[in-house]
Protein backbone atom coordinates (compact mmCIF):
# COMPACT_ATOMS: atom_id res chain seq x y z
CA UNK A 1 0.00 0.00 0.00
CA UNK A 2 2.88 2.21 0.72
CA UNK A 3 4.78 1.63 -2.30
CA UNK A 4 1.75 1.93 -4.42
CA UNK A 5 0.63 5.30 -2.90
CA UNK A 6 4.21 6.90 -3.04
CA UNK A 7 4.66 5.45 -6.69
CA UNK A 8 1.31 7.38 -7.33
CA UNK A 9 1.95 10.49 -5.39
CA UNK A 10 5.18 10.47 -7.56
CA UNK A 11 3.82 9.81 -11.06
CA UNK A 12 1.05 13.11 -10.22
CA UNK A 13 3.78 15.43 -9.61
CA UNK A 14 6.14 14.46 -12.47
CA UNK A 15 2.52 14.65 -15.29
CA UNK A 16 2.03 18.37 -13.25
CA UNK A 17 5.69 18.99 -13.98
CA UNK A 18 5.80 17.61 -17.73
CA UNK A 19 2.10 19.44 -17.74
CA UNK A 20 3.81 22.79 -17.46
CA UNK A 21 7.40 21.82 -19.25
CA UNK A 22 5.42 21.20 -22.74
CA UNK A 23 6.06 22.94 -25.57
CA UNK A 24 2.22 22.92 -26.87
CA UNK A 25 -1.08 23.73 -25.00
CA UNK A 26 -2.76 20.67 -25.97
CA UNK A 27 0.50 18.18 -25.00
CA UNK A 28 -0.01 20.35 -21.76
CA UNK A 29 -3.50 19.47 -21.81
CA UNK A 30 -2.74 15.51 -22.14
CA UNK A 31 -0.58 16.07 -19.14
CA UNK A 32 -2.82 17.93 -16.67
CA UNK A 33 -5.35 14.51 -18.24
CA UNK A 34 -3.02 12.00 -16.22
CA UNK A 35 -2.43 13.72 -13.77
CA UNK A 36 -5.82 14.57 -12.73
CA UNK A 37 -6.42 10.54 -13.70
CA UNK A 38 -3.63 9.11 -11.31
CA UNK A 39 -5.24 11.82 -8.35
CA UNK A 40 -8.28 9.90 -8.53
CA UNK A 41 -6.39 6.98 -8.38
CA UNK A 42 -5.57 8.19 -4.73
CA UNK A 43 -8.17 9.49 -3.61
CA UNK A 44 -10.03 5.76 -4.39
CA UNK A 45 -6.81 4.03 -1.98
CA UNK A 46 -7.76 6.82 0.16
CA UNK A 47 -10.88 5.44 0.53
CA UNK A 48 -12.85 8.53 -1.22
CA UNK A 49 -14.57 6.37 -4.13
CA UNK A 50 -17.53 8.64 -4.91
CA UNK A 51 -14.77 11.85 -5.07
CA UNK A 52 -12.30 9.65 -6.88
CA UNK A 53 -15.44 8.90 -9.87
CA UNK A 54 -15.94 12.71 -9.74
CA UNK A 55 -12.72 13.24 -9.93
CA UNK A 56 -11.91 10.71 -13.16
CA UNK A 57 -15.14 11.92 -14.69
CA UNK A 58 -15.05 15.99 -14.60
CA UNK A 59 -10.86 16.10 -13.77
CA UNK A 60 -9.88 13.91 -16.32
CA UNK A 61 -12.49 14.08 -18.71
CA UNK A 62 -14.86 17.51 -19.03
CA UNK A 63 -12.11 20.06 -18.23
CA UNK A 64 -9.60 18.01 -20.89
CA UNK A 65 -12.46 18.42 -23.17
CA UNK A 66 -13.09 21.80 -22.11
CA UNK A 67 -9.05 22.77 -22.97
CA UNK A 68 -8.85 21.16 -26.33
CA UNK A 69 -12.36 23.26 -27.23
CA UNK A 70 -10.64 26.15 -26.19
CA UNK A 71 -7.54 25.46 -28.11
CA UNK A 72 -9.17 24.03 -31.33
CA UNK A 73 -10.64 27.75 -30.98
CA UNK A 74 -8.09 29.79 -30.25
CA UNK A 75 -5.05 28.00 -32.00
CA UNK A 76 -1.81 26.36 -30.50
CA UNK A 77 0.19 28.99 -30.49
CA UNK A 78 3.68 29.15 -29.07
CA UNK A 79 4.10 29.13 -25.59
CA UNK A 80 6.53 31.88 -23.74
CA UNK A 81 10.18 31.57 -23.10
CA UNK A 82 10.48 34.55 -20.86
CA UNK A 83 8.51 34.62 -17.69
CA UNK A 84 7.00 37.51 -15.88
CA UNK A 85 9.55 37.10 -12.64
CA UNK A 86 12.98 36.22 -12.67
CA UNK A 87 13.19 32.38 -12.78
CA UNK A 88 15.62 32.17 -9.91
CA UNK A 89 13.22 34.13 -7.45
CA UNK A 90 10.24 31.81 -8.57
CA UNK A 91 12.48 28.92 -7.57
CA UNK A 92 13.38 30.33 -4.27
CA UNK A 93 9.53 31.29 -3.24
CA UNK A 94 9.04 27.31 -4.22
CA UNK A 95 11.24 26.15 -2.73
CA UNK A 96 11.03 28.45 0.76
CA UNK A 97 6.57 27.91 0.60
CA UNK A 98 7.47 23.97 0.44
CA UNK A 99 9.97 24.03 3.27
CA UNK A 100 7.23 26.09 5.05
CA UNK A 101 4.34 23.76 4.82
CA UNK A 102 6.50 20.53 5.29
CA UNK A 103 7.82 22.31 8.64
CA UNK A 104 4.12 22.50 9.70
CA UNK A 105 2.93 19.59 8.46
CA UNK A 106 5.61 16.77 7.68
CA UNK A 107 7.82 17.55 10.82
CA UNK A 108 4.85 18.41 12.91
CA UNK A 109 6.20 20.68 15.30
CA UNK A 110 2.86 22.12 16.66
CA UNK A 111 1.78 17.97 16.68
CA UNK A 112 0.61 18.34 20.35
CA UNK A 113 -1.51 21.27 19.59
CA UNK A 114 -3.69 19.91 16.42
CA UNK A 115 -6.32 17.76 17.88
CA UNK A 116 -9.47 16.85 16.40
CA UNK A 117 -12.32 19.73 16.83
CA UNK A 118 -15.06 17.31 17.46
CA UNK A 119 -15.34 13.67 18.30
CA UNK A 120 -14.90 11.78 14.97
CA UNK A 121 -18.07 10.72 13.19
CA UNK A 122 -17.96 8.97 10.52
CA UNK A 123 -21.03 9.49 8.68
CA UNK A 124 -21.67 8.60 4.84
CA UNK A 125 -20.59 10.95 2.38
CA UNK A 126 -24.69 10.97 1.26
CA UNK A 127 -25.54 12.01 4.87
CA UNK A 128 -23.01 14.71 5.20
CA UNK A 129 -23.56 16.19 1.54
CA UNK A 130 -27.44 16.18 1.91
CA UNK A 131 -28.24 16.85 5.85
CA UNK A 132 -25.02 18.78 6.61
CA UNK A 133 -23.56 20.98 3.97
CA UNK A 134 -26.79 21.79 2.36
CA UNK A 135 -25.39 25.00 1.79
CA UNK A 136 -22.84 24.15 -0.14
CA UNK A 137 -24.77 21.76 -2.26
CA UNK A 138 -26.95 25.27 -3.35
CA UNK A 139 -23.32 26.99 -3.51
CA UNK A 140 -22.06 24.53 -6.18
CA UNK A 141 -25.43 24.68 -8.07
CA UNK A 142 -25.50 28.58 -8.12
CA UNK A 143 -21.27 28.56 -9.56
CA UNK A 144 -22.29 25.75 -11.95
CA UNK A 145 -24.83 28.24 -13.01
CA UNK A 146 -23.29 31.07 -13.17
CA UNK A 147 -19.98 29.68 -15.19
CA UNK A 148 -22.66 28.51 -17.35
CA UNK A 149 -23.96 31.88 -17.75
CA UNK A 150 -20.84 33.56 -17.80
CA UNK A 151 -19.29 31.37 -20.45
CA UNK A 152 -22.32 32.28 -22.85
CA UNK A 153 -21.86 35.84 -22.15
CA UNK A 154 -18.60 35.70 -23.34
CA UNK A 155 -19.18 33.59 -25.75
CA UNK A 156 -22.05 35.31 -27.51
CA UNK A 157 -20.55 38.95 -27.30
CA UNK A 158 -17.59 37.65 -29.04
CA UNK A 159 -19.94 36.61 -31.97
CA UNK A 160 -21.86 39.74 -32.52
CA UNK A 161 -18.95 42.45 -33.04
CA UNK A 162 -16.39 40.76 -35.41
CA UNK A 163 -13.17 42.45 -34.47
CA UNK A 164 -11.63 41.60 -37.96
CA UNK A 165 -12.96 43.27 -41.36
CA UNK A 166 -13.33 40.94 -43.98
CA UNK A 167 -12.72 41.41 -47.84
CA UNK A 168 -16.81 42.35 -47.75
CA UNK A 169 -16.47 45.13 -45.43
CA UNK A 170 -13.87 46.57 -47.38
CA UNK A 171 -16.14 46.46 -50.86
CA UNK A 172 -18.76 47.32 -48.48
CA UNK A 173 -16.49 50.81 -47.56
CA UNK A 174 -15.93 51.96 -50.96
CA UNK A 175 -18.89 51.35 -52.12
CA UNK A 176 -20.15 53.89 -49.42
CA UNK A 177 -17.36 56.60 -50.54
CA UNK A 178 -17.86 56.21 -53.81
CA UNK A 179 -21.96 56.97 -52.99
CA UNK A 180 -20.02 60.29 -51.11
CA UNK A 181 -18.65 61.24 -54.13
CA UNK B 1 10.42 9.27 10.24
CA UNK B 2 8.14 6.59 9.47
CA UNK B 3 7.26 6.27 5.42
CA UNK B 4 3.64 5.85 6.46
CA UNK B 5 1.17 6.54 3.13
CA UNK B 6 0.35 9.73 4.94
CA UNK B 7 3.58 10.99 5.06
CA UNK B 8 3.79 10.11 1.32
CA UNK B 9 0.71 11.51 0.51
CA UNK B 10 1.26 15.10 2.47
CA UNK B 11 5.06 15.11 0.92
CA UNK B 12 2.67 14.69 -2.74
CA UNK B 13 0.72 17.56 -1.82
CA UNK B 14 3.46 19.82 -0.92
CA UNK B 15 5.37 18.86 -4.10
CA UNK B 16 1.71 19.25 -6.30
CA UNK B 17 1.24 22.77 -4.65
CA UNK B 18 5.20 23.63 -5.70
CA UNK B 19 4.81 22.87 -9.14
CA UNK B 20 1.07 25.00 -9.57
CA UNK B 21 3.13 27.63 -7.83
CA UNK B 22 5.72 28.14 -9.50
CA UNK B 23 4.03 27.26 -13.05
CA UNK B 24 1.66 30.53 -12.06
CA UNK B 25 4.66 32.41 -11.01
CA UNK B 26 6.53 32.01 -14.29
CA UNK B 27 4.17 31.25 -17.11
CA UNK B 28 2.73 34.04 -19.51
CA UNK B 29 0.85 32.47 -21.21
CA UNK B 30 -3.17 32.45 -20.32
CA UNK B 31 -3.37 28.49 -20.97
CA UNK B 32 -0.53 27.58 -19.12
CA UNK B 33 -1.70 29.53 -16.25
CA UNK B 34 -5.13 27.85 -16.16
CA UNK B 35 -3.26 24.70 -16.16
CA UNK B 36 -1.01 25.84 -12.83
CA UNK B 37 -4.48 26.65 -11.44
CA UNK B 38 -5.88 22.92 -12.38
CA UNK B 39 -3.07 21.75 -10.46
CA UNK B 40 -3.46 23.56 -7.59
CA UNK B 41 -6.99 22.58 -7.11
CA UNK B 42 -5.85 18.80 -7.32
CA UNK B 43 -3.41 19.50 -4.38
CA UNK B 44 -6.12 21.22 -2.35
CA UNK B 45 -8.57 18.40 -3.09
CA UNK B 46 -6.45 15.79 -1.49
CA UNK B 47 -5.28 17.59 1.04
CA UNK B 48 -9.08 18.03 1.88
CA UNK B 49 -9.68 14.11 1.94
CA UNK B 50 -6.57 13.15 3.72
CA UNK B 51 -7.81 15.68 6.46
CA UNK B 52 -10.94 14.14 6.66
CA UNK B 53 -9.23 11.00 6.85
CA UNK B 54 -6.94 12.11 9.73
CA UNK B 55 -9.62 14.02 12.05
CA UNK B 56 -11.84 10.34 11.25
CA UNK B 57 -14.66 12.93 9.80
CA UNK B 58 -14.15 11.68 6.68
CA UNK B 59 -17.61 12.48 5.15
CA UNK B 60 -17.05 16.30 5.67
CA UNK B 61 -13.52 15.99 4.22
CA UNK B 62 -15.23 14.78 1.01
CA UNK B 63 -18.07 16.96 0.78
CA UNK B 64 -15.49 19.94 0.82
CA UNK B 65 -13.53 18.22 -1.72
CA UNK B 66 -16.81 17.30 -3.97
CA UNK B 67 -17.23 21.32 -3.37
CA UNK B 68 -13.22 22.07 -4.82
CA UNK B 69 -13.80 19.84 -7.78
CA UNK B 70 -16.83 21.85 -8.83
CA UNK B 71 -15.22 25.50 -7.84
CA UNK B 72 -12.12 24.33 -9.83
CA UNK B 73 -14.08 23.42 -12.96
CA UNK B 74 -16.25 26.65 -13.22
CA UNK B 75 -12.24 28.60 -12.68
CA UNK B 76 -11.34 26.25 -15.57
CA UNK B 77 -14.19 26.83 -17.72
CA UNK B 78 -14.58 30.59 -17.43
CA UNK B 79 -10.73 31.16 -17.49
CA UNK B 80 -10.65 28.86 -21.07
CA UNK B 81 -13.42 30.92 -22.36
CA UNK B 82 -11.50 34.26 -21.08
CA UNK B 83 -8.52 32.81 -22.94
CA UNK B 84 -10.55 32.65 -26.08
CA UNK B 85 -11.58 36.43 -26.03
CA UNK B 86 -8.04 37.50 -25.57
CA UNK B 87 -6.98 36.16 -27.86
CA UNK B 88 -9.48 37.23 -30.33
CA UNK B 89 -9.25 40.53 -29.36
CA UNK B 90 -5.23 40.97 -29.03
CA UNK B 91 -4.07 38.24 -31.05
CA UNK B 92 -2.06 36.39 -28.62
CA UNK B 93 -2.16 34.60 -25.17
CA UNK B 94 0.33 36.29 -23.69
CA UNK B 95 -0.75 37.95 -20.08
CA UNK B 96 1.41 41.55 -21.36
CA UNK B 97 -1.14 41.93 -23.85
CA UNK B 98 -3.51 42.55 -20.85
CA UNK B 99 -1.83 45.36 -19.53
CA UNK B 100 -3.89 47.80 -21.75
CA UNK B 101 -6.16 47.20 -19.66
CA UNK B 102 -4.70 49.58 -16.55
CA UNK B 103 -6.27 53.11 -16.10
Amino acid sequence: MTFIVGVLALAAVVCAAMALRAGKALVSALWLAGTSALVAFMLYLMGAHEIAVVELSVGAGLVTILFVFAISVAGDEALDVRTVIPRPLAIGLVIAAGLLLGWFTVAQPMAGLIQPIAAPVAAPLADVLWNQRGLDVLVQIVLIFGGVLGVIGLLADSAEKPDVKGPEAGVRDQTAEEVQL
Amino acid sequence: MTWTPLTLVLIGVICLLGVGFYGLLISRNLIKIIVALQILGKAALIAFVMAGNVNGQTGQGQALAMTIIVADTIVAVVGLALAVQVRRRFGTMDIKALSNLKG
